[in-house]
């Protein structure tokens, strides 16, 4: 595997935004289309109920400032959402022009407020008195900082763990360039810091620090810590050279664009890639794998197109990437040559009966071939993380137990975010929903 | 296709589209080049006594990012010689016979200048002269435009002068910046006024810069009211034209108007004839978008008139002049209700707050049948509005509201009531005006129940 054979400008084209910004025009304009409904049934789509019209509104009369205050009242990462969220699922989903004209681009009028504050450093919130009461939260993905943000606002003394080096959680390493270039993530923590959040990073809770002293020191504590590692698949040669996983393959060139394009350029990237999985994460990979030049991209997948997890968007977005698909097809063997991934080789499935998932089941049939590529990218899911287990926590299925008000088995510990998605949507806007909501709950406990 | 060819007092042209004299009849160049995209006539932009222009003279009406629904100007009357319009006038009418060219004036009240000024006007080839009694800036401050137009007898005298030594039609234009349209209007019958033209722009500030206070336009740190027009002044125009069409001479269309004030496309000039106008003056929407307009001005009206069977324009004219009246002779017993469509309506329920908050009450958010209170309403299922047809007093509101078209309608019901006016009731019945347990007693027998 060598860099991207991309000269640097057409890797800068690649790897900008896919939608780009609204211009002030644009924005008015698509502004001013909004019907500003009287019960809009795109704030009860949104999971943290985003004042939608009144947004909107704002951004029409040229209150560009006092929009962005509206989004960050009901969501403090609403930069990310704006560019993460599924809207076709949610508020754009909702919008009553859907059945008449063309819904309103709520995702883009979002971002435009949201740039519009972060550009011009701008703070619309003044933080509560201080509060002689301490909060932990471990985690800076969104769940944690929306949590930690809202507890400063009231006046909270909070601190955040992060493990990894940098803030931000999945906004950070795990969500595309292309959909939200590092900045973005990055900006909207210094906006929590702002608030009087205190921030430390590279300490791992079990390992720098531990879960007794936290309950010790803290009159509550917030576990925001996300999902683990991409866990083996389990095959023969899998330990060979140019098998990655998906995750980390998506940090590398978040990390590098941040550091400017020639490092991106120098990411090391196969002719012949293969991405094992067809959730969300798995279009990710691929489409990273092709604008980085890849020749050819195989999604590789052990069910069909009808049960792929990926959103009906992201599956039409990466046909147009030029990504090709391998469905009914698992993989067996990573074939090998001097240590380095020569193929892949699937054995072709048959649909089965329907599971209690709602989905049809797969089983083996006689037929394999093999899969040409020098790039094996696996997107099978995440482990789930072990923090339970420190805070001694009841689980559910490996997800952090916690009830509807985020507090789990211990009422001093509240978990949000991934680490308690049981069941539902993994989103950042459900992440960030669980801040809020835990941020809440642990405010009505300590004023009690 | 309709014949779109009209006879103004005696003025032909081969179309009723007329730019109105404003900057873009400022020169030969101009009305040539609009005069090949089709236009039907020009009144060149007012021509009189010397005059300095400022820089800095439009100013623009932006609505929810839509530019332009008005402009208003401070622009004066043609600051060119006076012998260059008259010479590029004398060209433009040889090159183009078939097409109207009016002149608009405006000289100081002296009438050996006025006798003057239509020898040479006339001496052109041009077709009519329109007396210029509307500019609401600069030039009323010198005694001239509206400052003629707002005072009758002015009116009156200025165009008696013109009219007694002129042989080509005069058309007077009247200023809307006066309480009653009808009494220059009459002025100017009195005057011998060949027709009318209505209306000029209306007083306007157009508004202020927010970052700094400066008024919009901004012309060395002050500014003044100027001439408001385009879209936005087209209702006015029209109450304004009805209103002068309740009177003989234009009734009975002795006496015709050249309507103008708004409009942009064929359906504003379709509906400035049906109130009584026969020929159109357009400017703000070619200031816009420029003299290429007139193509779907032309094609749009044809259509139209082909659509409703007319096969000329004169057939359409005045249609709906009869029908303007006063409340007093509205029938009281006429009743419509709303009634949404369930299968067009997106369910956006401004209906809904519309009626809540903006009017009468009658509408209500259901659910499957059931009113709900939307405040603490926290179901699944979207409300729907509902009229409670008994309580609505057909106001409109909710179908003007309404961002789907056809959803809302206004039905007629038989209200079971004889059909009377205030008018009458007045007459017949004039304590029930006066005291409100008249009113009452008079309510409860007829069967009017508000809510």
């Amino acid at each position: 595997m060598q860099g991207s054979p991309l000269h640097l400008d057409e890797l800068a084209q690649q790897f900008q935004e896919i939608k780009p910004p609204l211009s002030q025009r644009e924005a008015v304009l698509e502004a001013n289309r909004c019907l500003y409904c009287f019960d809009a049934p795109c704030i009860a789509a949104c999971p943290t109920s985003i004042d939608v019209p009144t947004f909107i509104k704002k951004i029409a009369t040229g209150n560009v400032f006092g929009s962005a205050k509206t989004i960050l009242e009901a969501n403090l990462v609403g930069a990310t959402c704006s560019r993460v969220c599924p809207v076709e699922e949610l508020c754009e989903g909702a919008c009553v022009l859907n059945s008449d004209h063309q819904p309103i681009q709520i995702g883009r009028l979002q971002r435009y407020a949201m740039d519009y504050l972060y550009e011009k450093d701008l703070m619309p919130f003044e933080v509560a008195a201080p509060k002689a009461k301490k909060v932990a939260v471990v985690g800076a993905g969104p769940a944690g900082l929306v949590c930690a943000g809202e507890l400063a606002k009231k006046g909270y003394d909070v601190t955040i763990f992060e493990k990894r080096s940098l803030p931000g959680g999945l906004s950070t390493y795990g969500i595309v360039v292309m959909r939200e270039p590092i900045r973005v993530a990055l900006s909207e923590v210094a906006f929590i810091q702002k608030l009087g959040v205190k921030l430390q990073t590279e300490v791992e809770v079990g390992v720098d620090i531990s879960a007794e002293k936290l309950l010790a020191d803290y009159d509550a504590i917030f576990l925001a810590v996300g999902m683990g590692q991409v866990p083996d698949l389990g095959i023969v040669g899998e330990e060979a050279k140019g098998v990655t996983e998906a995750l980390s393959f998506i940090a590398e060139t978040k990390l590098a664009e941040k550091e400017g394009l020639e490092r991106l350029s120098k990411l090391p990237i196969g002719k012949e890639v293969a991405v094992i999985g067809a959730g969300n994460t798995a279009i990710d990979a691929a489409t990273i794998a092709k604008r980085l030049g890849a020749e050819r991209v195989t999604i590789v997948y052990r069910r069909s197109d009808k049960e792929m997890p990926a959103y009906d968007f992201e599956y039409e977005f990466i046909k147009n990437e030029g990504v090709e698909f391998r469905f009914l097809s698992q993989p067996v063997e990573v074939l090998h040559e001097d240590g380095w991934v020569k193929g892949l080789r699937c054995v072709k499935m048959k649909l089965g009966e329907l599971g209690a998932d709602g989905r049809r089941g797969v089983e083996a049939s006689d037929e394999s071939f093999v899969l040409s590529c020098d790039q094996v990218i696996k997107a099978i899911g995440q482990e789930k993380l072990s923090l339970a287990q420190l805070f001694s926590l009841e689980t559910d299925r490996g997800y952090i137990k916690a009830d509807e008000t985020c507090q789990s088995s211990n009422p001093k510990v509240f978990a949000g975010g991934d680490c308690i998605r049981a069941k539902g949507a993994a989103m950042t806007v459900t992440a960030a929903r669980d801040g809020k909501i835990a941020a809440n709950a642990i405010h009505t406990m300590l004023t009690q | 296709m309709a014949d779109l060819s009209i006879n103004f007092a005696g003025v032909k042209s081969p179309n009723p589209f007329w730019l109105a004299s404003a900057p873009p009849t400022n020169s030969a160049y101009q009305i040539n080049k609009a005069f090949e995209k089709g236009w039907g006539g020009a009144v060149w932009k007012t021509i009189g006594t010397p005059v300095l222009n400022v820089s800095s003279r439009y100013g623009g009406f932006e609505y929810n990012g839509q530019k332009l629904v008005a402009i208003n100007n401070v622009e004066l009357i043609s600051d060119r010689p006076l012998e260059v319009n008259l010479k590029e006038i004398r060209a433009v009418k040889k090159l183009w016979p078939d097409r109207a060219v009016i002149v608009s004036a405006m000289f100081e009240a002296d009438p050996k200048v006025w006798h003057d000024a239509v020898k040479r006007i006339e001496d052109t080839g041009a077709d009519a002269i329109e007396l210029n009694y509307g500019c609401p800036h600069g030039m009323s401050e010198r005694g001239m435009g509206s400052a003629v137009g707002q005072v009758p007898e002015y009116c009156t005298m200025i165009t008696g002068w013109v009219t007694s030594v002129a042989s080509i039609p005069v058309i007077v234009k009247l200023t809307p910046n006066i309480t009653d349209i009808k009494k220059p209007a009459l002025a100017a019958v009195a005057g011998n006024a060949n027709a009318i033209s209505l209306i000029n722009t209306i007083n306007s500030v157009i508004g202020v810069d927010l970052d700094n206070f400066q008024l919009k336009p901004n012309i060395g740190g002050k500014g003044g009211h100027g001439g408001y027009a385009g879209a936005a002044v087209k209702p006015i125009a029209l109450s304004m034209l009805s209103e002068v069409m309740t009177l003989d001479p234009f009734k009975s269309y002795q006496l015709p108007i050249s309507g103008m004030g708004g409009i942009s496309t064929w359906r504003d000039a379709a509906e400035f004839l049906l109130l009584g106008a026969s020929s159109l003056q357009v400017c703000t929407a070619v200031m816009h978008y420029g003299f290429r307009i007139i193509e779907d001005l032309c094609d749009g009206l044809s259509n139209w008139l082909d659509e409703k069977g007319a096969s000329s324009i004169t057939e359409i004219i005045g249609k709906s002049a009869p029908r303007y009246s006063a409340f007093n002779n509205f029938d009281l017993a006429y009743k419509v209700v709303a009634h949404i469509d369930p299968a067009k309506c997106i369910n956006c329920n401004l209906c809904y707050i519309a009626c809540d908050e903006g009017a009468h009450q009658c509408i209500d958010l259901c659910v499957d049948g059931v009113k709900i209170n939307p405040d603490s309403y926290a179901g699944a299922a979207r409300a729907k509005p509902v009229v409670r047809e008994d309580d609505c007093v057909g106001c409109n509101l909710c179908s003007l509201v309404c961002p789907v078209d056809g959803c809302i309608s206004m039905v007629e019901m038989d209200s079971g009531r004889d059909s009377i006016t205030w008018g009458e009731i007045t007459q017949k019945l004039p304590e029930v005006t006066l005291k409100w347990d008249e009113m009452q007693k008079y309510r409860e027998e007829k069967g009017i129940h508000i809510h």
